[in-house]
């Protein structure tokens, strides 16, 4: 903790939830959260080249161990792949579903993480006072996932319909073809292009962050002396147990809804 | 909830991941898994295949053991006829030459008796005559009565 003088639950809580921020430039908008950033670099990094490093030497012969357990969690998102998309999805569709969900649940496995340990090596071993170790704890994060899925969708829908195509299916569709319906129709298709990015991400940030937020006030225990901090740690285990389902779940969720949308925008109405 | 140049940071990482893995993570695994499963596949079959092969060979084999045997029961039978056909004709042979020889003794026999009739004949002529000359040398002179002493010798005979 920080050398506060008087240490209210808010301070602390607040504590946990401060970014460590970098200024690229003036302005609000580019604030950089350099905690966000690294760490999910670091996490992808660490996923992606692990499942790298035994794709690399993957044979097809009697399988090791580690390459059975990356085998096996690639044909779990191939087949859920398979059920939602009817192209070919080795191309793209299916890799994208494994980045994400190794990505996402390595992100969310943050949450996890004694949050006071962490943030006492933070700031003892690396010199750190903010440091947020749950990249979707963060807005940017989840946004920035959605966002980028919201344009493969639109990169997608044009792609295989061609650009009159999509045009066609936002002025025409659900409704009809009638034109007293166009402005109906793209009115709904704007609904829905608008709401598919929000509820995408703020589905994956709600879940994380009130996690956060669970663990945060657990741990405010430890204020109340010996036995409340037995008592909050008993509660934050079964909740961090708890909490390993959600974080799966929700890495799951966000894959499914992302396949399900780039599907969508390959087939026609 | 502030957004900001995070966001963009955060694609930008994402989109990287994206390309990596479609890049250099999914298509090894994907060919060594479906590899593999051509492997299997074709282990598989050819696993099926050989056990089709064994009951067709299995079939085969009780066939030929089937005829092997029919075959033998055949040649048994032959055989069997063919021993009593030897049987038979080596009865009949024997037989044949039993009679031959009983006959050929048969013949010889009264061929013997014959010649011992014949003998005899001629003995009891000649003890006839020498008793008959005995009698008629005082009375009968040989030369005047040849031919009635050769006369019966001749009914003698």
């Amino acid at each position: 903790m920080a050398a506060d003088i008087e240490l209210t639950p808010t301070k602390y809580i607040d504590h946990h939830l401060t970014h460590m921020t970098v200024q690229v430039k003036d302005g609000a908008f580019w604030t950089l959260h350099l905690d966000t950033l690294v760490t999910s670099v670091i996490l992808g990094l660490i996923g992606m080249g692990f499942v790298w490093l035994v794709v690399r030497k993957a044979t097809p012969g009697v399988p090791s161990k580690r390459q059975a357990f990356v085998e096996l969690m690639i044909e779990f998102i191939d087949n859920e792949v398979k059920n939602t998309f009817h192209g070919n999805r080795h191309v793209f569709v299916a890799p994208t579903a494994l980045t994400i969900f190794i990505w996402v649940l390595l992100m969310n496995t943050m949450d996890i993480m004694p949050i006071d340990i962490t943030a006492w090596v933070i700031e003892n071993i690396f010199g750190v006072h903010y440091w947020k170790i749950v990249p979707t704890t963060d807005v940017n994060t989840t946004f920035a996932l959605a966002l980028t899925i919201w344009f493969l969708m639109i990169f997608f829908s044009v792609k295989v319909k061609g650009l009159g195509g999509w045009m066609h299916e936002l002025f025409c569709t659900p409704f009809g073809k009638n034109p007293l319906l166009w402005i109906l129709n793209l009115l709904f298709n704007f609904i829905e292009y608008v709401s598919k990015p929000l509820s995408h991400s703020l589905r994956l940030f709600g879940n994380i962050y009130a996690g956060e937020i669970i663990f945060l006030l657990l741990g405010m225990w430890a204020a109340t002396g010996v036995a409340g901090t037995i008592f909050g740690a008993v509660l934050g285990a079964g909740w961090a147990i708890f909490h390993i389902l959600i974080v799966t779940l929700q890495a799951f969720i966000f894959m499914m809804l992302a396949v399900v949308y780039i599907s969508m925008a390959h087939e026609s109405h | 909830m502030n957004i900001n140049f995070t966001l963009v940071s955060q694609a930008l990482a994402f989109s990287t991941f994206i390309w990596f893995t479609v890049k250099f993570v999914w298509p090894p695994l994907l060919r060594a898994i479906e590899e593999r499963q051509k492997t299997i596949a074709d282990g598989l079959a050819a696993g099926e295949r050989g056990r089709h092969e064994l009951e067709l060979a299995s079939q085969r084999a009780s066939d030929i053991l089937k005829e092997a045997k029919q075959q033998a029961s055949d040649v048994i039978l032959q055989a069997e006829k063919r021993a009593s056909e030897i049987v038979e004709e080596a009865k009949r042979t024997a037989k044949e030459e039993g009679e031959r020889i009983i006959t050929g003794a048969k013949a010889e026999i009264n061929h013997e008796i014959f010649g011992a009739k014949e003998a005899l004949r001629q003995h009891a002529a000649s003890l006839a005559i020498a008793g008959a000359e005995k009698i008629l040398r005082r009375e009968v002179d040989a030369k005047v009565h040849a031919d009635m002493l050769a006369s019966i010798e001749e009914d003698l005979k």
